[in-house]
């Protein structure tokens, strides 16, 4: 049996009293697209820093292709390529330089060039693989970044926040070129706070929140299992709102009304009855399924991780 | 091992330290000469040293030994502080090179700048007064160790510094007092006791030293405790650098 892509047990992380990560466990398979979510300080970047080497697990193992990061690094790290969240780059040399230079630590001579004019290509860097890094725009840099990760033809990439910062046409392109290797075989593991990003590219998402693992499900049952709805109003009248529907309100903007229906609770039809009982009239109606999003904050809100403490 | 990743490791610093060449290989030429030019001018006749030695040619060997530790010890330093400080030390320690490739690729390329800079400020010298090469095999491994050493001291250094201040210091503080004191400028049969003492204990005494014997075949202590010296030095400092470049310790959170 082949072994998952990256596999985490138990994987601990103290920075003196600071426990960032608290024995985190799970695996991520070959072949997928991994979303891995949480707010800042949940201990994303920490997981990271443990899978790519950049930092050391207080306890626990983590391997790459079964292939441990601390006992077998080489191995493991030959197969992974993790793009940074930070725009860090080397000023001293060219694009087209700095991605040979980054293939040859990894052992790859000429025999990886034309991968690297496929990458530039598809990055839309072939313009720039003479320019200095400096001379780049912040949006190219991130290119350059991506492509780094990649010279050496990893199996596993880790996105580390690859958009964040970046305008709505790159991030559009940044999604075309990740379904590409994603396609092409690569396992990919992506962080990210535009959650309609991990929504849209995700088949599977691991939502982290205090060191803790929160939720690790398929995106579709995930969202499935959320079990509210959301009933987006337009009102007129001048009443008071029943305190029953007062209590639903998501969102209360002049005269709209978001309200958040639980399955199997709240009817739609009791709602728009007691709102009329209550003197309005109902100008518009419209329905949101959850997303992402909202699945995300209920998750990861403060009351959300105290209850479950209690 | 992985060799061809130690070899760009190699190429890259090369590229780095001559992608600005100015600073890093004629910059140094030139305070070399310049000090050589004031103390020849003001010392000449005045100063006695070995017997049939110039002041002048006494103080070539001893300038390009301080050039060769100064050199040495900013290359690692620099590169690794810079790369520390811009944050694009993470494509380096994500990568499957070893403590001991990393350790490999910076030394040598450390040398390769002191070796230039000592070649270039040998030839120009020659134009001032004839300096012999009596022991051409005791030069080259004096510059070996002693620039090795100094380029291990640098990269610990960098390890070690968070920001551009702290490897001031220990350049300011460490670095450039040992060197200057070590005999570059004087044999240390000519300081009073306590200080010609002292000067045994320090390392770089015996770098400068052994390095000047390599040319006049003469020296204030035997070539073979200088080698001794040098070499124990360079050996203790490299498994330091080792050990902190596996740990982790600063570099790897």
């Amino acid at each position: 049996m082949q072994a998952p892509a990256i596999t985490i047990k138990n994987a601990r992380k103290d920075y003196g009293a600071v426990q960032a990560l608290k024995g985190v466990s799970f695996n991520i398979e070959r072949g997928e697209f991994f979303g891995l979510l949480g707010p800042n300080g949940a201990g994303k970047s920490t997981l990271i820093h443990i899978i790519a080497g950049l930092a050391r697990a207080t306890s626990g193992q983590v391997s790459v292709l079964g292939h441990d990061v601390v006992s077998a690094y080489r191995q493991a790290r030959q197969n992974l390529g993790v793009v940074p969240q930070e725009l860090v780059y080397d000023p001293f040399f060219p694009v087209q330089d700095l991605l040979r230079l980054q293939a040859g630590y990894y052992g790859c001579g000429k025999e990886v060039w034309p991968w690297i004019d496929e990458l530039l290509e598809g990055l839309e860097l072939d313009d720039k693989r003479h320019q200095s890094m400096r001379a780049l725009s912040g949006g190219m840099k991130r290119r350059v970044l991506i492509a780094q990760a990649l010279v050496h033809k990893p199996s596993v990439v880790i996105l580390d926040e690859p958009t964040a910062g970046v305008d709505v046409e790159l991030r559009r392109t940044l999604w075309r070129f990740t379904r590409r290797l994603h396609d092409a075989g690569h396992t990919i593991v992506l962080t990210t706070h535009y959650l309609e990003e991990a929504e849209e590219l995700c088949d599977r998402i691991a939502i982290l929140n205090h060191g803790e693992l929160k939720v690790l499900e398929e995106k579709h049952a995930l969202l499935d299992r959320h079990p509210f709805r959301f009933l987006k109003l337009r009102l007129q009248g001048d009443g008071q709102l029943p305190d029953a529907v007062r209590g639903l309100a998501e969102r209360i903007d002049g005269d709209e009304i978001e309200l958040k229906l639980e399955q199997g609770k709240h009817y739609i039809a009791d709602v728009l009855e007691s709102i009329r009982d209550a003197g309005f009239r109902v100008q518009d109606v419209r329905t949101r399924e959850p997303s992402l999003e909202d699945i995300f904050v209920e998750l990861t809100s403060d009351a959300s991780a105290t209850g479950e403490a209690a | 091992m992985n060799w061809f990743g130690c070899y760009t490791l190699f190429t890259k610093e090369v590229r780095r330290f001559r992608s600005v060449i100015g600073q890093t290989v004629a910059a140094p030429v030139i305070t070399a000469l310049l000090y050589l030019l004031v103390f020849r001018q003001v010392l000449e006749d005045r100063v006695q040293v070995y017997d049939g030695v110039s002041y002048t040619a006494f103080l070539i060997p001893g300038l390009i030994m301080m050039s060769i530790i100064q050199n040495s010890f900013a290359n690692t330093s620099s590169s690794l502080t810079q790369s520390k400080v811009m944050g694009n030390l993470v494509f380096l320690l994500m990568t499957p090179l070893s403590a001991v490739e990393m350790y490999l690729a910076y030394i040598g390329a450390a040398l390769l700048r002191a070796a230039l800079v000592s070649t270039a400020l040998f030839l120009v010298a020659q134009f001032f007064v004839r300096v012999p090469l009596t022991h051409p095999l005791l030069v080259l491994v004096m510059l070996v160790l002693a620039g090795g050493t100094l380029a291990v001291l640098g990269m610990i250094a960098g390890i070690v510094a968070d920001k551009f201040e702290h490897l001031a210091a220990f350049q300011n503080f460490f670095i450039m007092p040992l060197s200057f004191l070590s005999g570059v400028f004087y044999s240390i049969h000519s300081l009073p006791d306590f200080w010609r003492d002292a000067s045994h204990y320090n390392p770089f005494f015996y770098m400068i030293d052994g390095f000047r014997q390599g040319f006049f075949g003469v020296g204030d202590a035997s070539p073979w405790l200088s080698l001794a010296v040098v070499a124990s030095f360079f050996v203790v400092v490299s498994t330091l650098c080792i050990l902190l470049l596996r740990s982790g310790y600063k570099l790897r959170g």
